[in-house]
């Protein structure tokens, strides 16, 4: 009648206890620091959401429509920049991972995130100095020859600092954040399905199609949605390149472009005080709630694949 | 008739009987079309005496070649063959047209930061500077500060998450620390300032706050996810064996992470910090909301405006004087700067995971 002897615990040594009891800290440090960003955006927030419109600078009729073309704008130079940024990104990372020498590919994916480490302000002078000036003459051709349409209605901006140009450079910002995400699912894609295909006969696109594709589909989506969060945040780019009017427009080529709340913000936001300050930290209070929510469904939807793939 | 059948057996073509283009035809296809469009646009550049613009005539080359591989190869190869081709060419064009930009920019930050890429720039502020002169020692003692701060901040917090995430994180904690890590890695690098900014101006109920301890933080919320991760990949790459090993000699499992785990990944752990300090060097948003601008030295990180490197671009561009050249100067030499430091943080990076990384005896 013995009981099994109980299996030997073993002793707690305060090294132990400490150096535990610090990497959780640490990782709980990250969590509080998540949660302090939104808290005291909205306690900063608070007094722009409560201020009589009046006080709001330009005086709109509530602070929702000074928020409008700001929102709006947001999206629209977003949307357009993930619009050019993901056939060419797709396309690049097929290249590296399907197409380009295997001696070669890793070279090749170098270069690319060399895209990613060169600074937005950069990026900012070279959009100005160089893009704007060389797109205007393409503008001006587009306004005169397509202007019924009413994306390039007139008229058109003599230097380039549209809506267009600044989709432009946020494509190519964000092409290495897609290019890496996708390059990644389309490498982890199954062998045989890939040699089944082309056993069957199938051409090299025809097993992607086929094969790579729709495979890679959910986590095209994920990385098409972290580049739109990046576009969505991306600030000095639109600051020295737009040329923003408080107005919602769709117009692609005009002088006059709905702004966005990052370039509003770090266009004003150096010289604001009092409510105006407050005005400001609630149109990025929006945003954080926007890329925050755009991110989250990404990232799940990423997670959801890793379990499936078997690449874990 | 005749044709009738000819056509007819056209169309039955077995694909392994059809005829193949030589190997140098997608070579030889697309050097003859970037040839022809460098041609022309030298001709119009000569006729209009417009710069010559190589980018352009060389993505139109690109593209007439896309379309000549797909022509020829339908006529020698078939329907099938033509679209592989096309796709093939289009997927290479894709990449070219990544190239384009970043080539562009590189050699325009190159051509016009030389001029102003001297002595004085890097032994000057812009204390009493006006037009001409001046340079941009107090922006990169700034952006060493306020990184450097950033860095000690970061990399015992995200270090020490990636330990607890890898060794011993297991349940909802882990799991919400990975997730909200992943989120992290998105946030807008404005949001981060503003939140720095927020928090300082009501925790030191000052409503217009500059300073640069509160750019470090703000940098800091950015770099920690880039470091946890990178550190997670690394510790989850040293082998189980070591740790067994280790406890089967009686060795406390802190002084196993401390002696064993982390050492074997130093190398890896060194890069991914080096990355994450070369991504936040060059945020320029946040360090604009709380960090400030100024035209002189600070060397103190809790007191006053404090200038760093890409805001120092950005005003140079944004708000110059009378005379708009030597301002101009001064942001691409100032551009030309951070991209050499991140560029080589970039190398450093590299290197240091290829010498140190531990030699497996395979």
């Amino acid at each position: 009648m013995t009981t099994a002897p109980a299996s030997p615990r073993a002793k707690a040594r305060l090294g132990d206890r400490i150096f535990t009891g610090s990497t959780v800290t640490a990782g709980v440090i990250i969590l509080v620091a998540l949660a302090a960003v939104a808290i005291f955006l909205i306690a900063q927030s608070i007094p722009a959401l409560m201020a009589d419109p009046a006080d709001l600078k330009g005086s709109p009729s509530s602070f929702w429509e000074y928020v409008a073309p700001l929102a709006f704008g947001t999206v629209w130079a977003a949307f357009l920049a993930l619009l050019m940024a993901l056939p060419i990104s797709i396309g690049i990372a097929l290249f590296i991972s399907h197409y380009a020498p295997r001696r070669v590919a890793q070279t090749l994916g170098y270069i690319i995130d060399l895209l990613a480490a060169v600074p937005s302000v950069v990026f900012g002078l070279w959009g100005i100095k160089v893009l704007a000036p060389a797109v205007t003459p393409l503008y001006g051709w587009l306004v005169d020859n397509v202007g019924w349409f009413p994306l390039f209605s007139p008229p058109v901006s003599g230097t380039g600092r549209t809506v267009l140009t600044v989709a432009i450079v946020l494509a190519v910002m964000i092409i290495p954040i897609i290019t890496a995400v996708t390059r990644e699912v389309f490498l982890q894609t199954p062998r045989l399905h890939e040699e089944a295909a082309l056993a069957l006969g199938a051409t090299r696109w025809e097993m992607i199609q086929m094969a790579v594709l729709p495979f890679g589909r959910p986590g095209m989506i994920s990385a098409a949605m972290l580049g739109l969060g990046r576009a969505l945040g991306e600030t000095m780019v639109v600051a020295m390149v737009l040329s923003p009017a408080l107005l919602i427009t769709f117009v692609l080529t005009s002088s006059s472009n709905s702004p966005t709340i990052a370039g509003n913000i770090a266009l004003n936001f150096p010289e604001a005080h009092g409510l105006d300050v407050n005005v400001l930290i609630a149109t990025g209070l929006i945003l954080f709630a926007i890329t925050f929510v755009i991110n989250s469904i990404a990232r799940v939807v990423i997670n959801r694949r890793k379990a499936f793939s078997g690449a874990n | 008739m005749t044709t009738a059948t000819a056509t007819a057996v056209d169309t039955t073509h077995n694909a392994l009987t059809t005829g193949r283009l030589p190997r140098w035809a997608p070579w030889g296809l697309l050097l003859g079309s970037w040839f022809v469009f460098v041609i022309v646009f030298s001709i119009v550049a000569a006729a209009s005496e417009a710069e010559f613009n190589i980018a352009a005539a060389l993505f139109l080359g690109t593209v007439l070649f896309d379309i000549l591989i797909f022509v020829v190869a339908y006529l020698v190869e078939g329907a099938r063959q033509a679209r592989d081709r096309l796709v093939t060419s289009l997927v290479a064009t894709a990449f070219i047209i990544a190239l384009l930009p970043l080539v562009s920019l590189l050699f325009t930050v190159l051509a016009n930061g030389l001029p102003r890429f001297d002595i004085a720039f890097f032994s000057q502020s812009m204390r009493n500077v006006v037009g001409e002169g001046g340079g941009g020692l107090h922006a990169i003692v700034g952006t060493l500060l306020i990184t450097g701060a950033a860095t000690l901040i970061s990399v015992p917090i995200g270090l020490l998450t990636a330990i607890y995430l890898v060794e011993y994180g297991r349940g909802n904690l882990a799991r919400s620390i990975t997730f909200f890590v992943d989120v992290m890695t998105g946030i807008p690098s404005i949001v981060a300032g503003l939140f720095a900014f927020a928090f300082f101006s009501l925790v030191l109920d000052d409503p217009g706050i500059r300073f640069g301890l509160g750019g470090s933080v703000a940098l800091s919320l950015l770099m920690i996810p880039v470091v946890v991760r990178s550190s997670e990949e690394m510790l989850k790459l040293v082998p189980n064996e070591l740790r067994e090993a280790s406890y089967a000699l009686g060795v406390p499992k802190w002084l196993t992470i401390l002696k064993i785990v982390i050492p074997t990944s130093i190398a890896g752990i060194t890069t991914g910090v080096t990355l994450a300090i070369s991504r936040v060097i060059g945020e320029t948003a946040p360090l604009l909301l709380i960090a400030g601008f100024t035209a002189s030295m600070n060397y103190n990180l809790f007191d006053e405006k404090m200038m760093s490197l890409p805001v120092f671009v950005y005003t140079q561009y944004a708000n110059p004087g009378s005379d708009v050249q030597p301002y101009l100067d001064r942001a691409w030499a100032g551009a030309l700067t951070l991209i050499v430091i991140v560029m080589v943080l970039n190398l450093v990076a590299r290197l240091i995971a290829r010498i140190f990384s531990p030699k497996l005896g395979r």
